[in-house]
């Protein structure tokens, strides 16, 4: 007989190894997905994980690359996780990053063609209070009404999409070629332009962001009051009621820091590597951020770690496609398949497995 | 006039075909949330119904078969769900977007090939001289089976959960897990029937949508359905004819909408489309807020991990 025992508490080294191990029978299953789909399983692999780092021909692109897709993930997932941690599950990212972005546009456009400084600091201020007053809906509705945060923050999303196509198509259309949908180039916009800081190295704004709200994150978690707080309300919300924790400022706190995080996430984002409102701006990162925030063990440094794994997976699905004609939709797979191994080898975190011999038992 | 050119049978008619996947995904929810266990995953066990339906269906050039492949591929995915939930103990709120995010990938890439392809027409179900009667006839009588074994579904979910003993065991279970572990019954069991109906009913609301409804397999093509289905079981307080009526209200908030664009109101098409959306969140809001709490009603074990501890 197999007999599951509760550990008294869970164990550290598989809270650690679990990630690297779902990383690694991600890779196993994906492979065997490529071999379904009649690719080479090995050098689907190799391409993905990989070639854009070390390959000689394509790692000059993809390095920069990789900064590039990662900070956008890891400075969402930063601010996700600190909610997680509390079990305030905002799961409309997406949405937050549609509407920081929307923000930090509009003043760049409202400033068109003005030079100055004071611009981009601006946009960054916008982007951030977009983000904040989208997260801002569900945490009052919550704290309010007591509505459910999940449902109300992604169905958000599905609104924010709206929006973007209707900001695209209508207010934010570039007025100068107005046959197509989009707004001005922002990387057209001295002012605005959200461009790399080092040459070739992908270090733009939003990088040095992603940073700074690591260390910060990583600071509130375990020096600050607040993070010992969200911990507490976390692992026993009776006693942190009754330790004076109100769960209503814990609500607005944990949506409003996500908030604002995904929000400068999509600011930076429209500002540099996007360039423009589109209407095909959105590209998941706010979904994918979730996986990372759990790859990454809620923890800051982890989330770093699990946010330059996932947008190598960005940059490897992009050379796989063009390299061996691999589906886009593999990747999302793949991101699939390892939030479920990681969940599923979580249970030797909390749980040991205990053979019993049959009548004994 | 906008409003004179909407004729109401056949919007009574639009809006019932709005209503079935959403309402078949929400019962079925309904009896997983029942038995104590909250599955996110809806959204993607829909879209995996409507592509592997899709797909069974075009290959197969039967409809019936086309739902059955659904179902089974809605309730595939839901036993990943219950394995995972109730075998290996993981966190319900995480695993649920793990479905939703993995089936909308997977779909995505099963459904490449199906893109622009048209699939085989469910037939009208023959309802004789019924069908004939002035705008009754219309309104109701002319539709495809589907949206009547959908009602009966929600007949059937009302009689099990209220009259049926196994329907007494799966609300104690998602009552009070550990007083139903007491009395011998088993909970993990129950919760894993449970879920994978779940599973089947969300996989035959996104072939609803992508056999009949739309009908057409584009990527992503449930667009929130399942998560206005979740919300419609809240708003339902976990009662059948409830849900029944919030899906076919919200199907009305869908095809006037529609209507409204094809009329060409001035207002644009983006704002239009994002009402369903803002009336689910307002009519959450105001089922959450009312004196009567709908939450009073919530399945006291819902979303809380069981483990027997002997």
């Amino acid at each position: 007989m197999i007999r599951l025992e509760k550990r008294k508490e869970p164990s550290k080294f598989w809270r650690i190894a679990n990630p690297f191990l779902a990383v690694l029978l991600t890779m196993i299953a994906g492979g065997m997905m490529f071999a379904a789909l009649g690719k080479d399983p090995v050098a689907a692999i190799r391409l993905i994980f990989f070639d854009p780092i070390f390959s000689e021909t394509f790692a000059s692109y993809s390095r920069p690359q990789l900064l590039i897709k990662s900070a956008p993930l890891i400075l969402i997932a930063v601010g996700l996780a600190i909610g997680f941690k509390a079990n305030i599950w905002n799961i409309g990212a997406e949405g937050q990053y549609i509407i920081g972005a929307l923000f930090g546009a509009g003043v760049a456009l409202a400033f068109f063609p003005a030079p100055g400084w004071h611009i981009f600091p601006l946009m960054v201020i916008a982007g951030a209070f977009g983000g904040f007053l989208w997260a801002m809906i569900p945490a009052i509705l919550k704290t309010r009404f007591n509505t459910n945060e999940i449902l109300v923050s992604l169905l958000l999303v599905y609104v924010a999409e709206r929006i973007l196509a209707a900001m695209a198509l209508g207010l934010m259309r570039n007025p100068d070629q107005p046959g197509f949908p989009g707004s001005r180039d922002l990387r057209r916009y001295e002012a605005a332009y959200n461009a790399e800081i080092f040459a070739g190295t992908g270090i733009h704004w939003g990088v040095v962001a992603a940073m700074i709200a690591v260390i910060f994150a990583y600071v509130m978690m375990t020096r600050h009051m607040l993070g010992y707080h969200v911990q507490l309300a976390g692992q026993a919300p009776r006693a942190a009621r009754f330790g004076g924790v109100s769960p209503a400022r814990l609500v607005v706190i944990c949506l409003g820091i996500s908030g604002a995080l995904a929000g400068l996430a999509g600011m930076f984002e429209v500002s540099g590597p996007g360039g423009q409102v589109r209407i095909e701006f959105a590209s998941g990162y706010g979904f994918t951020a979730i996986i990372v925030a759990f790859l990454g063990r809620l923890n800051p440094f982890g989330i770093v770690l699990a946010g330059l794994l996932l947008g190598l997976t960005y940059i490897g699905g992009e050379l796989s496609q063009m390299m061996l004609q691999i589906p886009g939709a593999a990747i999302q797979v793949f991101q699939g398949m390892l939030l479920f191994f990681l969940l599923a080898l979580d249970f030797q975190t909390n749980y040991r497995i205990r053979l019993t011999k049959g009548a004994r038992a | 006039m906008i409003l004179g050119s909407i004729n109401p049978a056949v919007l009574i008619a639009a809006l019932m075909v709005a209503a079935t996947p959403i309402l078949l995904a929400a019962i079925g929810e309904l009896v997983v949330e029942k038995a104590g266990v909250l599955n996110l995953g809806v959204e993607g066990m829909m879209i995996m119904g409507a592509c592997l339906g899709f797909i069974v269906a075009v290959n197969t050039g039967s409809p019936v078969l086309g739902f059955i492949g659904a179902a089974l591929g809605g309730m595939a995915l839901s036993l990943l769900f219950a394995l995972l939930t109730q075998a290996l103990m993981t966190n319900q709120v995480a695993s649920g977007l793990a479905l939703t995010l993995f089936g909308l990938g997977l779909t995505a890439l099963l459904g490449q090939q199906y893109v622009g392809v048209t699939p085989p027409r469910t037939p009208r179900l023959d309802l004789g001289p019924l069908s004939d009667i002035p705008f009754l006839g219309r309104a109701f009588f002319s539709h495809d089976i589907v949206i009547y074994l959908t009602i009966a579904l929600v007949a059937a979910v009302w009689w099990f959960l209220k009259y049926s003993r196994a329907g007494m065991i799966l609300r104690a279970v998602g009552e009070n897990h550990d007083a139903a572990h007491a009395l011998g019954y088993h909970v993990k069991r129950v919760r894993t029937f449970a879920i994978m109906f779940g599973g089947a009913c969300a996989g035959l609301g996104g072939a609803y949508l992508s056999l009949i409804r739309v009908p057409q397999w584009t990527e992503g093509m449930t667009v929130g359905a399942g998560w206005i289905a979740l919300a419609l079981v809240v708003f339902a307080s976990w009662r059948p004819w409830r849900a029944m009526a919030g899906a076919y209200l919200f199907g009305g908030v869908v095809v006037l909408q529609l209507n409204l664009q094809a009329a060409g109101v001035r207002i644009p098409v983006e704002y239009l489309s994002m009402s369903p959306y803002l009336i689910t969140i307002a009519v959450l809001v105001f089922i959450s807020s009312g004196k009567a709490r709908a939450s009073s009603n919530a399945p006291g074990s819902l979303n809380r991990p069981f483990h027997a501890s002997n």
